[in-house]
């Protein structure tokens, strides 16, 4: 929300404070200031080095080269007819004023002018944004000739002020400006943009700004909320008709609507609100429309309650000779209405409607409605519900086939909705507003009578009219006090602060809670003051009671303390651990981790995965974000899809969750382990080139070294031709203790193809996390011998289809514990050796347990190996 | 013979004095001191020279060898010293050629980020708890404090997952029982209710850290993302105060960033949390001074934080009549963001190598 600081000060004394301390006390108390934009009074400067606080924008004006001034004579430019010659007063002296402004050259050789214009007065050498530049562009006033006139000073349009972006026209001041002052004493101006935290809607207003400020600054309000709410009988009464004999109310459903008050005023005239209303709204960030409109969009944001003017006379029509009945309901389901924006809307009953008895009027606290034609005639001054005005629509003066007059008669409504059924309408209808951003949040119905009788006193000032006397109020459902009971223990217990019931007392009646201490004199008894609902009952009273002592005593007061609490027992997180030392098994065998989307789409995971059911978003932000992801190789595959041309090599991994699908329940999350490497197996430099592509055995060399750094045993690799997006003679299964784990091998050609990935092979493996940490890992680890042990080649030749692993595992039977390390070291194909024949040579480590082997052992040992060999696999020793 | 034997040590010992190379000097051993050298010729004719002239022969024929054997040695030495110094001289290297690389590892910068969040977390006591990223709108809104339709439900737009909608239900989006978590929070109610499940009737103190993937419903730019990383760390116990929160928050930030830095907490408001705060770190990019980093206001939002609020106590099995606690949460992406001025949230899951081969 955006806060003039001059209309602060309507409410607090800030005299002698900078505008950065006002900006820190606020954010500090929770009420953050995101920018504060000078529109006038002098922005800081800050010199090399020394500390920012805040954003910040804007320009001060120079106070000896910016001024009132009054325009006496347009006159004509003897050689440009656009352009018009202002005879001026700066209050010091006349002055010749060049301006091409269209809202002065009507009065183009009109003579003397019968009452002055007074104008904004830039002098040579004041430093503006200029006025015909794209966006914000800093110049200084310099003396030059337009058409052979000496042009030296300028009227001010709002962009040369930086006060809006229009520069289409000169600022025309109200009557009352007073000539020679400074503008920047007139009118300048700094806005604090704040933000406004959901639990703090009574700030979403000035005063409710202002009395936070007065709190933390220890400051008395100028007028307490009290005081502010204007009562009828403050205001100009005429003789008229009261309000109650004219108009009643019945609300259906006090839980919706607790609180329901209309005014009415008589013979208001509809023009341009003065001058300085329409500042202040434009840098509150509202479009100025009339004075109708303007007073309630002022008065809502002055004190927080939104307002709805309806046009009286349409209302009496509608009524025909009897009285104006207003219904508040809820919609029935199916129900329409077309809202002032044009659209027609079907309702559900979860909206409200105020209605009158020929049918629905306005949807409560969101937007107003023009079902007939006769709305469509005072439409914009339904328009005031909300900001949504379109600013082009001039008031259709003298609508004579209902009223007769130029005047209108406004009905003001100031009510209370149910902040639930707000929120929702205004989200199912798209519609937010400055209306429904305020009941949404909660506005107190106790603010409702004092909200109309403000919006009446405006339009009293600003249109002329004449208030009749009285309200109608019907308030069914008036609130509760919210009350709570608060002990020093509380306080201490949950703050860590120790503070006498007095001192708390103290600090809650800043911001206007009653505190009174019970009769035992051990707790403090605190109603919340009238403009808050954000006060609960019981515990969580006292909770929201502490957070307002803590706020008001201030969060940099509090100290800041080592936690005495018992440290509860240390059991870490094994799960997590496990997974984290993987993670960095595998970094150290080379691979890259990536972390993808949860959220894929079914076409992009179709191109590997054949799943039908899904975990699907209700509200996807995206078609390719719509469902939660099946296949976590999916998502290492699309990762590698977007890096292709980045690299000559590629080895990643993603460790996460993926998503099944169980109708109506929550999804299984399993963990999954997937990899995926291809490239080049060696890094190129200037003398390493050709390096071989990386194939299954890459791949599944970094696996049997996760699965050794993970201390797993008993690993079996077994070809598979059961996974669709694998190779079918390119991929194993993995066991440990006979369990699969997972699956790798080379991407399926078929699979492959659906992607851009080069031309190398593409290795893919997946595993399942939950099955790999629940196999106990061996913990035990080998003895170093302390004998010799010997060394020994042998090869043989077998037929291509017999498997190493079933020629490792008879040697490692035979040769038991003698044999300690059994390595492949060469894999060889000739003719000379066969056709579908292959020669298999190991190195063999023999070691006797306790002592030295002998030549002798090792022979025998090896020749029962070579022999079972032969028996088994028809092995024939290569000699 | 004495003269001969002069002659031949002086020969030799000038020719040695041109001699340079390895090569040269085994060459002229062999002529000198070879087998068929006049030296050694002097040595094998000694036979035949008389009893008295034997001995004194002999004697002057090995004082030559000797001598010309330490020439040799000396010579040796220096020509090897000269080979070396011209070896080092003409053998270098261009050492500005490129190394030879390897392809290696690496951790995802996210990882990395959330360890060095977690140890710190560790050191000071708190364990990881982790919990799941489908949640109920009950475990990730309801039971933290945020009823149905409830404003702040507003500050985390929310993906919800397609599920028939529960009977009585209306049709709006925020009915819908089952969504993406759009906090790791959560996990605050699963562990309070786990533990106190131990012993309902004292339950033990808590302090964990709960870390995971969130998710809200933002457009995706360069400031916002579909999903991102949080830890929160949560200590519950019976004698815990917003000053202990105070406390444990300052020791967290001069662990993550620097034992200097200054502190703010603003208030401000979660649903689960009150009193809640933000607390702001002085920019440690400008050092307070103002720049991008801090969009010139010198402090840095880092993280969120206050007391349990009584009703999350009360849904975790906690009593708020004796327990109290704290919480405080934090986005990994957003200090990598901060700490190596990440400017694009989108390159986390982007995996882009050229962003990921630079952590």
């Amino acid at each position: 929300m955006k806060i003039p600081l001059s209309w602060l000060k309507d409410f607090i004394d800030l005299d002698g404070l900078p505008v950065e301390d006002i900006a820190r006390k606020l954010t500090l108390a929770g009420m953050e200031v995101d920018e504060i934009l000078y529109v006038g009074l002098p922005k800081p400067v800050y010199k090399e080095g020394e500390k920012h606080e805040f954003k910040t924008d804007g320009i001060g004006w120079d106070k000896e080269k910016l001024v009132v001034a009054e325009i006496r004579e347009v006159k004509a430019h003897p050689n440009a007819d656009k352009l018009t010659l202002l005879d001026l007063y700066d209050g010091q002296q006349d002055q010749i004023v060049l301006t091409g402004a269209p809202n002065i050259f009507h009065l183009k050789g009109a003579g003397k002018l019968e009452k002055p214009i007074k104008v904004a007065y830039a002098k040579e050498g004041a430093t503006l944004y200029d006025g015909h530049a794209e966006g914000q562009v800093l110049m200084t006033l310099k003396r030059a000739k337009i058409r052979g006139v000496d042009s030296y000073s300028m009227t001010c349009s709002e962009k040369e002020l930086g006060i809006t972006d229009e520069s289409d026209g000169i600022i025309i001041l109200d009557d009352d400006a007073p000539v020679g002052m400074p503008l920047a004493d007139y009118m300048g101006d700094a806005v604090l943009d704040i933000s406004i935290l959901p639990n703090m809607a009574r700030n979403a207003s000035v005063i409710g700004i202002a009395r936070e400020l007065a709190a933390m600054l220890g400051r008395e309000l100028k007028k307490s909320s009290g005081q502010l709410s204007v009562t009828s009988n403050q205001l100009s009464v005429t003789s008229g008709q009261s309000v109650k004999e004219l108009v009643e109310i019945e609300i259906t459903d006090p839980e919706l609507n607790p609180r329901f008050v209309v005014g009415l005023i008589r013979n208001v005239e509809i023009k341009p609100s003065p001058y300085q209303i329409q500042r202040r709204l434009k840098l509150a960030g509202i479009r100025p429309i009339n004075n109708i409109v303007d007073a309630t969009n002022y008065a809502m944001l002055e004190i927080g309650e939104p307002l709805h003017a309806f046009d009286y006379d349409v209302l009496k029509q509608r009524a025909g000779k009897k009285k104006i009945k207003i219904i508040t309901r809820a919609a029935k389901d199916g129900e329409k209405l077309t809202t002032l924006d044009g659209n027609t809307r079907t309702l559900t009953s979860m909206n409200v409607l105020v209605c009158d008895e020929k049918g629905p009027l306005s949807l409560a606290g969101v937007m107003g409605g023009s079902e007939s034609e006769v709305y469509d005639a005072s439409k914009e001054v339904l328009d005031a519900v909300g900001i949504e005005t379109k600013p082009d629509e001039k008031l259709p003066h003298g609508k004579a086939s209902v009223r007769g007059t130029s005047t209108v008669n406004i009905l003001l409504e100031g009510a209370a909705w149910n902040f639930i059924n707000i929120r929702r309408t205004a989200k199912q209808h798209n519609l937010p507003s400055e209306a429904s951003f305020r009941f949404s949040r909660g506005v107190h119905p106790a603010m409702a009578e004092g909200g109309v009788s403000l919006g009446l006193k405006y339009m009293a000032e600003w249109a002329g009219g004449a208030v009749a006397p009285g309200l109608v109020d019907a308030y069914p459902l008036p609130p509760k006090d919210a009350v709570a009971e608060i002990t020093v223990n509380d306080v201490k217990r949950w703050l860590g602060i120790e503070l006498t019931l007095e001192r708390i007392s103290e600090l809650l009646s800043r911001l206007e809670f009653k505190c009174e201490i019970t009769p035992t004199g051990h707790a403090l008894r605190i109603t919340a003051p009238s403009h808050r609902m954000d006060i609960g009952e019981g515990l969580v009273g006292v909770a929201d009671v502490l957070e307002e002592i803590a706020r008001s005593y201030g969060y940099d007061n509090i100290p800041t303390t080592t936690m005495a609490d018992a440290l509860p027992p240390q059991v870490g997180n094994p799960v997590h651990e496990w997974e984290e030392h993987l993670r960095d098994l595998l970094v150290a065998v080379g691979l890259q981790e990536v972390v993808s989307y949860r959220m894929t789409s079914v076409e992009k995971e179709s191109r590997i995965t054949q799943y039908d059911e899904y975990v699907r978003l209700a509200n996807p932000i995206a078609p390719e974000k719509s469902v939660l992801r099946r296949s976590l190789i999916a998502s290492v595959l699309d990762s590698l899809e977007k890096n292709i041309r980045y690299s000559e090599a590629f080895s990643f991994f993603e460790i996460g969750p993926v998503f099944e699908p169980i109708k109506n329940e929550l999804p299984n999350e399993p963990r999954k382990l997937a990899i995926a490497i291809t490239g080049l197996r060696e890094a190129t430099a200037w003398d390493v080139q050709d390096s071989p592509t990386l194939d299954f055995f890459d791949l599944k060399g970094r696996i049997e070294l996760m699965l050794s750094g993970l201390r797993l045993t008993n690993i079996s690799y077994t070809a598979t031709d059961s996974y669709s997006s694998l190779h079918p003679g390119k991929a194993a299964e993995v066991k440990v203790n006979g369990q699969v784990i997972g699956a790798f091998g080379e991407l399926h050609p078929l699979a492959k193809e659906q992607y851009e990935l080069g031309d190398s092979p593409v290795l893919v493996a997946e595993f399942d996390l939950n099955v790999m940490r629940s196999i106990d890992p061996t913990y035990g680890i080998k003895t170093i011998p302390e004998t010799p042990s010997m060394y020994e080649d042998i090869a043989i030749i077998v037929d291509e289809s017999v498997q190493a692993e079933t020629v490792e595992a008879l040697i490692r039977q035979t040769g038991g514990r003698s044999v300690t390390d059994i390595r492949l070291f060469d894999l060889y194909r000739d003719e000379k050796i066969g056709a579908g024949k292959k020669s298999l040579a190991y190195s063999l480590t023999y070691q006797a347990e306790d002592k030295t082997m002998t030549d002798a052992e090792a022979a025998a040992i090896r020749n029962k190996i070579v022999k079972r060999l032969e028996k088994e696999v028809g092995a024939k020793l290569r000699s | 013979m004495q003269d001969k034997l002069n002659e031949i040590e002086k020969a030799a010992l000038e020719s040695l004095t041109s001699i340079n190379d390895p090569a040269a000097v085994e060459a002229w051993r062999v002529t000198h001191l070879g087998r068929s050298s006049a030296l050694m010729g002097v040595f094998s004719g000694l036979g035949k020279l008389s009893k008295e002239e034997r001995p004194i022969v002999g004697q002057a024929a090995n004082r030559v060898k000797v001598a010309l054997e330490a020439a040799l040695e000396e010579r040796s030495k220096l020509v090897k010293a000269a080979v070396l110094a011209k070896s080092l001289e003409e053998d270098h290297i261009d050492v500005t050629l490129p190394g030879r690389t390897r392809h290696i590892g690496r951790l995802h910068p996210s990882t990395q980020q959330l360890r060095r969040v977690l140890d710190i977390l560790a050191e000071m006591g708190f364990q990881v708890f982790t919990s799941r990223e489908v949640e109920t709108d009950e475990y990730n809104f309801q039971l933290l404090n945020f009823p149905p339709h409830h404003p702040a439900r507003d500050m985390q737009d929310t993906f919800f997952i397609e599920a028939d909608p529960p009977t009585g239900s209306g049709q709006d989006r925020g009915d819908n029982p089952i969504l993406m978590r759009t906090h790791t929070s959560p996990g605050q109610i699963h562990a309070m209710r786990k533990f106190a499940a131990a012993n309902p009737q004292d339950p033990p103190p808590i302090r964990i850290a709960l870390p995971g993937m969130c998710f809200r419903y933002e457009q995706i730019t360069a400031r916002s993302e579909v999903q991102f990383n949080q830890v929160e760390g949560l200590a519950v116990g019976k004698n815990i105060t917003f000053a202990d929160l105070k406390g444990t928050i300052a020791d967290f930030v001069r662990r993550m960033f620097s034992e200097g830095a200054r502190l703010r907490f603003r208030a401000s408001y979660f649903p689960f949390t009150e009193p809640s705060a933000e607390v702001d770190v002085e920019c440690f990019v400008c050092g307070g001074k103002g720049c991008q980093v801090c969009k010139n206001s010198g402090w840095l939002e880092i993280l969120g934080c206050g007391m349990v609020h009584p009703n999350v106590l009360m849904n975790g099995g906690y009593d708020p009549k004796v327990y109290s606690g704290y919480a405080w949460g934090m986005g990994p992406e957003r200090q990598l963001m901060l700490r190596n001025k990440v400017g694009d949230i989108r390159y986390f899951w982007g995996n882009d190598v050229r962003f990921l081969e630079q952590f």
